[in-house]
């Protein structure tokens, strides 16, 4: 059996011939279940002594890993230069892969298993030169894909495995635009297909379990055969210059120019004869199995010198790598991800390839669990008509097998009422799914551990298990790195360091504290975030996308922005703000809005000081503020008491959020303050709105000097005014004076209208009234309450509120402000102490009967140290 | 109401007829197999439907522009014994695909329930003729059989229009016909069973408020197909300026030079807020709860011309749409307003040549 076989080792002619003389080629597609039902069968009918799989050979020494108890499926064997972790290439395995299979198969029988395509070594090395990308650049890729599933940054490295509408397992470049003709469309549009996908699943993953009665190998023959027919023609093609493949080239060493698709392939191909023949001399050819790309069969099957193999190989660029297995999803394996697959239906896939039979009706009954756990009406009467309708439609489309197209179909117009709401379901949870892969422990270590330790000599910063403290300058750049490397650490869930309070007590935006302590549970919480990607700055990325996507509220998506700023991500921020935009367009709450300002316009100042372009940032700040402004009023009214009061907080916020905004953003931002001072002077004014809020506005506005005092006073009258119900005027008076009572020492016209209209509270109204006044004065300073106590049990204080209020607003408010106090006024007794007051006060108080604005006019619109002053006059007064 | 068959000069001649030298060539080019008592095969319909080159180099004009999914899907149910709902907003053609399919199924598009709301059960089952009735007492002679019986049996489609504007009890009377394909008659101890080719098309409007809710149960019997709103804006301004002209002819309107341009606007804006993202793709935005259908934006392009006509100076500007606009938009004036303002501000503030749009807008909002 061996002796004719050792002869030459190249095997020629494709298809199954004789048994014994010639290996066994099994040309697939890769994650196709129905290739993979076919390779096994064809495994098990031959039994191999060895099976060769596309693959790079570095990872001979771990598939033993893939037999496992504990490594689940979706996996992927992950390859990574030695320094430089960020340059990595995946190949991803599912359950239903037919390599996966032939792996499990062989490692179950103890066949020995080897990977048969270009080192890692030299794929890697190539990858950068043919992309001339520098080792950030796939993360570039990801942060842009904005769907957060492809965290691997793998886009721009060639893989060597898995692309999508290529059956060939070939370089899976996305940034290479390979005008080389797609094989598989070929043959589709030859079968008068026009989507290459379908015509794959009609003649090849559809075919159910049952072996061809040619023998299980006949498929893979004929497959082959037509493979070599395209490839012939691929050949054509670049001969000819006809088409869009004029780059495609022909046999000759010179078709592609080294680094471009075809001549990779052509290496890569060589790579795989050598070590097929090399296994045939070993093992016999008949013992040997191949599973590689459909696309490769022909070219394996070539009487090609192996001379002029070792020449094409020779002096490829190398470089050293490190080779692992790492979980995958199925997330990751569809199309859709920023480093796909090649699948859009994994989930599909997976069942087609687990189903023992009927798939289209366990498939239903798949859909119907689904929308039955969410809370859809579908009985099994829906499952059958849909069933049905199904089998009737692939009937029509003229279709062996009701494929996914038919079946989600059937669903949409029989389980969903036509609505694709719930089908938007059942395509991410079972089309695509959410299953997970799970590697042994034994699995050598992720890439991404090798970058931090790198990161971590770079920046001398030991991990060190005592806590230590470090104070960053961020102007400084290592400081700033370093800074930069803990934030990312913090989004990965890496709590390395903790942010504390400076112990400088500086509060500047240049200075940062931490607090360091390396537990040894975090090198199992970087293992865990190794799934992100290779290096931090990486998988730092890929998680705030992801977790950008995930975000519940809007103030979390805005707390995110803030830490990618923090952290420098500057390929996740976009993503973040692209989702933020979105949250804050569809989110109808203000209140979610308002919460979300503060942190974003801080997020403004921040990149301002960091120097990283907060352009958008602001943007999208603006826009929100806008829409805060546009939305408040609305949502103001009719508010209970206790969302009257967070309303109120909400408004606070934002008042400081709108002047930071301003000082920030400078000119382009006073449209965005000055509308915000018309809603807030709306809300002052407005009936409707809750006592609470319109005191506050009110305050706010005084407090800018947006609102005159008569104003004020005028407002505070009307709130205060004998129609209104004591609750809400006692509700206005806590908006309005709440955070600082200086305002009724000094305005004493204010605290006038505040105690008159105390003294006019109904005494069963005043119980109810009590607690909120007492919250109201209980957050002032001892001293500002004594004060404004005295002033009141001294009852002086009409006396200087009359003189001004005399000219300004008139005497009403002053006299009722008297009668709170009691009966009147004794005139005689107050005339007799004036003498003696302007004893006390030389040039003071009593020149306002003649001089008029002299005291309170300073009130409000000085500063606090102004105040003081005068106030201890007054109290000196008496 | 039984003699539907109008004379030759019909005003609007039924789909069978308008489509008899199309739907001719389909049947004798038709090859395919043929459900029991359909005209033509279930390829052949969507052919019908959807348009295309027969060998013999006949063309079917396309009845229906839209996914061809949806057609497939409707004819496939059509094809099973289960009963099609077409639901839509106002103007998404669900009548006229109804109407086309029975005409290319069963050749016969007129054995059709109107629903309104007094929509009775004699319509949906049977009635009788109370001469008869009260001469003879209850017999087959005295029964007067619902277009829905007669397909039953006669093996026919039978078309049910507005489903949802029925009342809920006439409505559930349609179950037993659905599920045991029978129609039991009582008063005569006998039933009338459906004979193979017996199917039903209904159509549903899924925005109205304040229609009848299917019952589950009802519902059940359907296979649902939604009908979508146009694909692409250019379609639409082409809809709305096609039905527009139309309609400003019967009103005898004179025509508007500059309208074109107002009419992308309205349905610029149309789409956008029924989206809920602007037509760049980069803002999303909140939809208000109206539905914002074509048939709206018709109405109010109408309305603008004619107040351009009668009060204005003849030339559709931004000012004669905008209160229309806002009408359209602001349907419940405690969300929709604030959905609007957003829009306005976010949106049509900062719009190139949306000026004089905007500052419309803002005088009728104010």
């Amino acid at each position: 059996m061996t002796t004719a076989s050792r002869r030459t080792g190249a095997p020629a002619g494709a298809g199954a011939g004789d048994r014994g003389a010639q290996p066994l080629l099994l040309g697939v597609r890769h994650h196709g279940p129905g290739s993979a039902r076919a390779v096994r069968a064809a495994l098990e009918a031959r039994q191999p002594a060895v099976l060769l799989v596309e693959g790079p050979p570095e990872a001979d020494g771990i598939v033993e890993l893939a037999g496992d108890e504990e490594m689940r499926p979706p996996v992927a064997l992950l390859a990574h230069v030695l320094d430089d972790p960020g340059r990595a290439g995946f190949w991803p395995l599912a359950e239903f892969s037919p390599e996966w299979v032939a792996i499990r198969w062989a490692l179950s029988r103890g066949v020995l298993v080897r990977f048969i395509d270009l080192p890692a070594a030299h794929s890697l090395a190539l990858g950068r030169g043919a992309d001339g990308g520098g080792p950030e650049a796939p993360e570039d890729h990801d942060g842009a894909d904005g769907r957060g599933e492809a965290p691997d940054g793998a886009t721009g490295l060639p893989p060597g495995a898995a692309p999508d509408s290529e059956p060939d397992g070939g370089p899976a470049q996305e940034s290479a635009a390979a005008l080389r003709i797609d094989p598989l469309a070929a043959l589709a549009d030859a079968a008068g297909y026009d989507d290459a996908e379908r015509w794959w699943e009609d003649v090849v993953e559809h075919r159910g379990g049952g072996v061809s009665a040619d023998g299980p190998e006949a498929p893979f023959a004929v497959l082959g055969e037509a493979m070599a027919v395209l490839r012939e023609h691929e050949s054509d093609g670049g001969e000819g210059g006809s088409g869009g493949s004029g780059d495609a080239g022909g046999e000759s060493g010179a078709g592609g120019g080294p680094g471009g698709e075809v001549w990779r392939d052509r290496v890569r191909e060589a790579h795989m004869r050598l070590r097929l023949r090399e296994a045939c001399r070993e093992f016999g050819a008949g013992s040997v199995a191949v599973v590689c790309g459909a696309w490769h069969v022909p070219a394996l099957t070539v009487k090609a010198k192996v001379s002029d193999d070792r020449q094409l190989l020779k002096g490829l660029p190398k470089v050293k790598t490190e080779i692992t297995w790492v979980p995958w999803t199925h997330r990751r394996l569809a199309r859709r991800s920023g480093y796909g697959a090649g699948i859009a239906s994994p989930g599909w896939y997976g069942h087609l390839f687990s189903a023992p039979d009927r798939p289209v009706a366990r498939w239903m009954t798949k859909v119907a669990r689904l929308l039955r756990e969410e809370d859809y009406g579908v009985s099994s009467a829906h499952v059958i008509e849909a069933v049905r309708l199904a089998e009737s439609l692939a009937v029509m489309r003229g279709r062996p097998l009701a494929g996914l197209s038919e079946t989600l179909d059937a669903v949409q117009a029989v389980m969903c009422e036509g609505s694709d709401v719930p089908l938007a379901l059942v395509r991410d949870r079972l089309v695509i799914g959410d299953v997970l892969g799970e590697v042994p422990e034994g699995a050598p270590a992720v890439p991404l551990q090798r970058d931090l330790a790198r990161l971590q000599r770079s920046l001398r910063l030991k991990p060190e298990a005592a806590e230590r403290e470090l104070e960053l300058d961020l102007r400084k750049e290592t400081d700033s790195a370093r800074s930069r490397l803990l934030h990312r650490l913090r989004l990965l869930g890496v709590d390395w360091g903790l942010p504390s309070a400076s112990r400088t007590g500086s509060t500047g935006t240049f200075r940062e504290s931490w607090r360091l302590r390396w537990e040894p549970e975090l090198s199992v919480q970087i293992a865990e975030a190794g799934v992100w990607g290779t290096t931090v700055l990486g998988a730092a990325t890929a998680k705030a996308v992801s977790r950008a996507a995930d975000a519940a509220a809007l103030a979390d998506v805005t707390a995110l922005a803030e830490r990618c700023l923090l952290a420098e991500l500057p390929d996740a921020l976009p993503v973040v703000m692209r989702v933020l935009a979105d949250r804050a367009a569809l989110d109808a709450d203000v209140g979610h809005l308002a919460q979300a300002l503060p942190a974003l316009v801080r997020s403004v100042r921040y990149g301002d000081v960091r120097g990283t372009d907060a352009e958008a940032l602001a943007g999208v700040a603006e826009g929100l503020a806008e829409r805060v402004c546009v939305g408040l009023p609305p949502a103001c009214a009719g508010l209970d008491a206790d969302g009257a009061a967070r309303m109120r907080g909400h408004v606070d916020e934002v008042h400081q959020s709108m002047a930071l905004l301003g000082q920030a953003r400078g000119e382009s931002a006073t449209g965005v303050h000055s509308r915000w001072r018309a809603v807030l002077h709306r809300l002052a004014v407005r009936d409707r709105i809750p006592g609470v809020i319109r005191g506050r506005c009110a305050r706010l506005l005084l407090d800018d000097g947006r609102l005159a005092e008569e104003e004020a006073a005028r407002l505070m009258g009307l709130a205060l005014s004998p129609g209104t119900a004591p609750a809400d005027a006692a509700a206005w008076i806590e908006g309005f004076l709440a955070g600082g009572g200086m305002l009724l020492v000094h305005d004493e016209r204010l605290l006038a209208l505040v105690d008159r209209w105390l003294a006019q509270v109904p005494a069963e109204a005043f119980t109810d009234v009590l607690p909120l006044l007492r919250r109201t004065f209980a957050e002032y300073e001892p001293g500002v309450r004594r004060t404004v106590g005295e002033l009141v049990r001294r009852g002086t204080l009409p006396d200087a509120p009359r003189a001004d209020t005399g000219t300004g607003e008139g005497a009403g408010g002053t006299a009722a402000g008297l009668s709170g106090f009691g009966p009147g006024l004794d005139v005689s007794r107050a005339d007799a102490v004036l003498p003696t007051l302007r004893l006390l006060l030389p040039g003071g108080l009593p020149q306002a009967e003649t001089g008029g604005e002299g005291g309170p006019g300073t009130g409000t619109e000085g500063a606090p140290a102004d105040r003081v002053p005068h106030t201890e006059r007054e109290e000196a007064a008496v | 109401m039984t003699d539907t068959r109008a004379g030759k000069q019909a005003l609007r001649p039924h789909a069978e007829e308008a489509f008899a030298e199309e739907l001719q060539a389909l049947a004798a080019a038709d090859d395919r197999p043929r459900p029991e008592r359909w005209r033509l095969s279930p390829w052949a319909v969507s052919l019908y439907l959807l348009g295309g080159e027969l060998p013999g180099g006949t063309v079917i004009t396309p009845k229906y522009v839209g996914p061809r999914r949806i057609v497939e899907v409707a004819v496939s149910t059509l094809a099973t014994d289960r009963a099609l709902l077409l639901l839509g907003v106002p103007g998404t053609a669900k009548t006229w695909v109804s109407e086309h399919l029975a005409a290319a199924v069963s050749g016969d598009s007129t054995l059709l329930v109107q629903g309104t709301a007094g929509t009775a059960e004699e319509a949906v089952r049977y009635g009788w003729n109370y001469a008869q009735l009260l001469a003879n007492g209850p017999s087959r002679e005295a029964l007067v059989p619902s277009p829905l019986m007669r397909a039953m049996s006669e093996g026919m489609t039978a078309r049910v229009e507005e489903l949802t504007r029925i009342p809920a009890d006439v409505q559930d009377s349609l179950i037993t016909i659905l599920s045991e394909k029978t129609l039991p008659v009582p008063e005569l101890g006998e039933e009338v069973q459906a004979v193979r080719g017996f199917n039903l098309i209904a159509t549903a409007n899924d925005r109205d408020r304040g229609v009848n809710e299917l019952s589950s149960a009802l519902r059940r019997r359907f296979n649902t197909v939604v009908l979508p709103l146009p694909e692409s804006a250019e379609a639409e301004v082409d809809i709305v300026s096609r039905r527009v002209d139309q309609i400003g002819r019967s009103l005898d309107l004179p025509p508007a030079p500059e309208g074109a341009a107002e009419i992308r606007r309205v349905v610029t804006v149309f789409r956008e807020l029924r989206d809920g993202v602007t037509a760049d793709g980069r803002t999303k935005l909140k939809s208000p709860s109206g539905t914002l259908s074509t048939a709206e934006a018709i109405s109010v392009v109408t309305g603008g011309m004619a107040l351009a006509a009668h009060f204005g100076d003849g030339v559709l500007s931004a000012g004669d749409v905008a209160a229309g606009v806002l009408g359209a938009v602001v349907r419940d004036p405690s969300t929709d307003g604030v959905v609007w303002q957003e829009y306005l501000e976010a949106v049509v503030r900062e719009r190139d040549g949306w000026k004089d749009f905007y500052r419309a807008c803002r005088e009728v909002s104010a």
